[in-house]
């Protein structure tokens, strides 16, 4: 697989979701468990996504370094309600500080 | 886009409801930079980070894919893949609601599927008056459209011009990004308990199995707490009347 069919892919993966809700009946999502799932599935991803791009280093080992600081510092920033830009730049500016120093 | 029920709008009704929505336009649209600039760290090119922007036009999808590539290559792809489509399910929710006002057939429906995001639907919703709830949605969804994908073309820019992305923090500004775009989704103990156990499964099996299947893997723990536990159903999108949904994160 070429890097545009993957992307060509994951768009028309995401559109056909977009455009089926225009299609589909209200009663098809509105069971409790279904809407309890498809509520949760985002926050079961994201969680999964910070772990894989906090932690996990080349090959899939866990490795903690500068990243795992910076997501610290970004999770206090989140607590203080800070802007996403702010929480996003702050973390980049605190691992590359620290590789910077020498570490991580 | 607007169509001919919002001449019927006041004037006042209508300046606000254009204010709104080209005012989220602008404060939503800029975070594409971000998205640029993790785009090629990933390793795409500044055209298809301009692809993602224009096509799949979700932002926590288009983090994901590049997010999941940026760890696994393109041997990762069918799991970024796998893992945009499932975070841009929301958006099929939301389409179901919006198709309740706007009443689209046609080329109209494919323009309004794919301006069907948080920030268009939070809008729309959140107008009392069909004209008016029509003239949120696509104005809206154009705004953020325009602007989303100017800043990305800026972000993929920089991006270029930074290079090496970890001297720069990139890797872990996309982790923060994950966290910040997570925050606003943890407002109840089941939402507690499914990123705890997704956290554990991604962390758990990222040594056994290739990179970009932690994370689908992970998906799983949606299923365990959603049908395992007796509790509230699922929210339907409700507005918080600034321009987004209670709940969300503050990308298209």
């Amino acid at each position: 697989m070429t890097m545009w069919i993957a992307v060509l892919l994951a768009c028309s993966a995401c559109f056909a979701l977009k455009f089926v809700g225009y299609l589909v009946p209200e009663s098809w999502v509105s069971g409790e468990r279904t809407s309890r799932v498809t509520t949760l599935i985002p926050v079961a991803l994201l969680a999964g996504l910070v772990v894989v791009q906090t932690v996990v280093g080349a090959g899939g080992a866990l490795m903690l370094d500068a990243r795992l600081v910076a997501v610290a510092v970004a999770v206090m920033l989140l607590l203080a309600r800070a802007n996403f830009v702010v929480v996003v730049l702050v973390a980049a500016l605190v691992a590359a500080g620290l590789r910077a120093l020498g570490w991580g | 886009m607007s169509d001919a029920p919002t001449s019927s709008l006041q004037p006042a009704v209508r300046t606000e409801v254009l204010r709104q929505s080209w005012s989220v336009g602008v404060a939503t649209g800029a975070y594409g930079v971000s998205f640029g600039a993790l785009a090629v760290a990933a390793g795409l090119d500044v055209w298809q980070a301009q692809a993602l922007s224009a096509l799949m036009f979700t932002g926590g999808s288009q983090f994901a894919f590049v997010g999941i590539i940026a760890a696994g290559g393109l041997a990762a792809a069918p799991a970024a893949i796998a893992t945009a489509a499932l975070l841009g399910l929301r958006n099929g929710l939301y389409a179901i609601q919006n198709a309740l006002y706007l009443g689209v057939r046609g080329p109209r429906r494919i323009a309004a599927a794919q301006l069907t995001i948080d920030e268009s639907t939070a809008v729309g919703i959140a107008q009392d008056a069909v004209p008016a709830k029509r003239l949120g949605f696509w104005h809206t969804g154009m705004a953020v459209f325009v602007f989303w994908n100017l800043a990305t073309l800026a972000g993929a820019l920089l991006g270029n011009a930074l290079g090496d992305p970890r001297r720069f923090g990139l890797d872990a500004a996309a982790a923060a990004a994950f966290c910040a775009l997570l925050w606003p989704r943890l407002r109840s103990r089941d939402a507690v308990a499914t990123a705890v156990l997704a956290a554990f499964i991604a962390a758990l099996s990222s040594p056994f199995v290739p990179a970009g299947v932690p994370v689908i893997l992970a998906a799983l723990a949606a299923l365990v707490v959603g049908l395992g536990v007796r509790g509230p159903r699922g929210e339907s999108p409700r507005s918080d009347g600034h321009g987004h949904l209670v709940g969300e994160d503050p990308l298209p």
